[in-house]
């Protein structure tokens, strides 16, 4: 499957992302290769298994509902850039 | 062409906050409001390496609400990733669930006009709360507050068989009544718990349906009603006039009554889903289900059924009170106290119903039990209905035992004979008028009589005794 530059654009615009006219050609070739690597695995016969439900082989891994607040929030708060009222200051977004 | 002529098709998808405890992937506490960014972790941070674990009582009560309407319950059943920028979403993923949902295929029955109708439920999944958007004072900035991002919702999808606002709003009110019954959701929708996408299409009588446009978000059954009216009338108006329906993302102005484009069909999300590699399947065994099956309350209908036939109420006001969980336990918990369900009935009815449209309120400041004991206080003969009237006027300002209301204001009623007599003589010697009036066959007077004792009596008379006892000196 060979990536178009039309999905450079869409792809650039789902992520919120500028990008140049010149730089189109480039992601577009590392975009392929990526693709391309991971068509690999595409090549392996899997006719003789069976589906499964998703990634994992995990069945009802689950937690009961119980609170245990995490204690360091401050330290957390310490990846804001910019804060204001405890909250991430970010550029107004619009819609 | 005329309204008439066209038929409107709405699909629904409700978003409701189940009432766990935690939130769906780690332990912080999910409670409303708190200091911004205080209900956070790692986990709902989306800090690198941080994994989710699934909160067993979310899948417990996706799978009551799938059971309360008619859903099957996939034995099997997982998550996945829906991809969208937005900084309200800290991992730019949100985990959701996509082709293989915790229930499909139920349906619920609502009244309309033209009778029961039956609306289906397409499916219904469970996902994560996103975190919440505030403006600072000079608008130039947003401030990110992730306290509720990581909160377990459920997303009901209806099929696509409403067609009116009417019914939408019918709709509505039954499934949130429904998810309060079964406790899994509280339902508030001034605080967002409880919202929808609203779906509309517009065709003509007999032909296919039309394109569909969305609106987002909307919180309130008030804007939900005058949303589907305006996007009808305005899908209406664009065919008529020659004109093609985009298939748009809207956004609904309150203050304006009227919708503007958010995002076009060229702009529309394109999600990406696949399937969450850091959480399990989710399997949900027939015991496990039977078992949640169990737990499941009496529901509405249910409810309905056994107040027409034991207590002998009228349908019409079965149905009012089993609308509401709140109106339906207090209802019940009333009844038990004064063993009355038809007094209780009549004051919810008349007056409760009256001060939660006059409030805006859903919930009375006084309990069912202090209602119960008011009807008591009636049925003994210790206070007369329009005593118990002020009672209910003093329960609303300050909640009390009604017993001490009466004690404190005085309120007990008149009902010694000896005492009566005393009045009525009083009176009657006051209006000799109204005695020569009542001889010379105006009936009226004796209401006058009355009246005028019970004005006396500040209300606190026995009305019947009063009655009597005036016919009494009246035929001497
Ligand atoms: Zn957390």
């Amino acid at each position: 499957m060979d990536i178009k530059k039309e999905e450079i654009l869409h792809i650039a615009k789902l992520a919120s992302l500028k990008i140049k006219e010149e730089e189109i050609e480039e992601y577009r070739k590392n975009l392929q290769d990526i693709l391309e690597f991971a068509n690999i695995i595409n090549s392996v016969d899997t006719e003789y298994l069976e589906e499964t439900n998703g990634t994992s082989t995990n069945i009802n891994f689950l937690r009961e509902d119980e609170v245990n607040n995490f204690k360091d929030t401050d330290q957390l708060m310490k990846n804001a850039p910019e804060q204001e009222n405890n909250m991430f200051k970010i550029p107004k977004v619009i819609n | 062409m005329s309204r008439e002529d066209y038929e409107a098709i709405i699909g629904l998808e409700v978003h409701a906050e189940l009432s766990t405890k935690t939130k769906i992937f780690c332990s912080c506490e999910t409670n409303f409001g708190g200091k911004p960014n205080t209900h956070v972790c790692p986990v709902c941070m989306a800090m690198p390496g941080a994994l989710p674990v699934l909160n067993k009582k979310v899948v417990e009560y996706a799978v009551k609400a799938g059971l309360a309407t008619n859903c099957e319950i996939a034995p099997y059943s997982k998550n996945d990733r829906k991809n969208y920028f937005y900084p309200d979403l800290p991992k730019s993923y949100q985990i959701s669930q996509f082709d293989k949902p915790l229930c499909v295929g139920g349906k619920i029955e609502i009244e309309t006009e033209h009778g029961t109708k039956q609306i289906g439920i397409t499916r219904i999944h469970i996902e994560e709360d996103a975190g919440k958007l505030n403006h600072d004072d000079y608008g130039r900035n947003s401030l990110v507050d992730l306290n509720r991002a990581g909160v377990p919702l459920i997303e009901i999808v209806s099929e696509p068989d409403l067609r009116s606002s009417k019914e939408a709003d019918t709709y509505l009110k039954k499934l949130k009544s429904i998810l309060q019954y079964i406790e899994v959701s509280d339902c508030k929708m001034e605080e967002g718990s409880f919202r929808a996408d609203v779906n509309v299409s517009v065709h003509k009588k007999g032909e296919a349906f039309g394109t569909r446009t969305e609106m987002k978000n909307m919180s309130s059954f008030r804007s939900i009603t005058r949303a589907i009216d305006y996007g009808i009338q305005r899908q209406i108006d664009v065919v008529e006039n020659g004109g093609k329906i985009e298939q748009d993302t809207l956004r609904w102005d309150e203050v304006e009554g009227r919708t503007y484009v958010m995002r076009s069909k060229e702009d529309a999300q394109d999600y990406r889903y696949f399937p969450e590699p850091d959480l399990g399947t989710i399997e949900v065994s027939d015991e496990w289900k039977e078992e949640i099956r169990k737990s499941l309350p009496e529901m509405p209908e249910q409810r309905k059924t056994r107040y027409i036939e034991e207590f002998k109420l009228p349908e019409y006001d079965s149905n009012i009170i089993v609308s509401s969980k709140y109106l339906s336990d207090f209802f019940e918990v009333a009844t038990k106290v004064c063993n009355n369900p038809k007094s209780v009935s009549n004051w919810i009815m008349t007056d409760i119903i009256r001060v939660q449209n006059e409030e805006a309120v859903e919930k009375m400041p006084f309990s069912p039990e202090q209602l119960g004991q008011l009807i008591v206080l009636i049925d003994k003969g210790t206070i007369s209905s329009s005593i118990a009237k002020k009672v209910f006027e003093e329960l609303l300002k300050q909640p009390r035992n009604p017993e001490e209301i009466i004690k404190e204001k005085g309120w007990i009623q008149i009902s010694d004979e000896g005492e009566i007599k005393e009045i009525v003589k009083k009176i009657l010697e006051d209006n000799p008028g109204s005695i020569t009036d009542y001889k010379a066959g105006k009936d009226r007077a004796l209401g006058f009589l009355v009246g005028q004792a019970m004005k006396a009596t500040k209300g606190k008379a026995n009305p019947q005794l009063l009655n009597k006892l005036f016919l009494e000196e009246l035929k001497k």
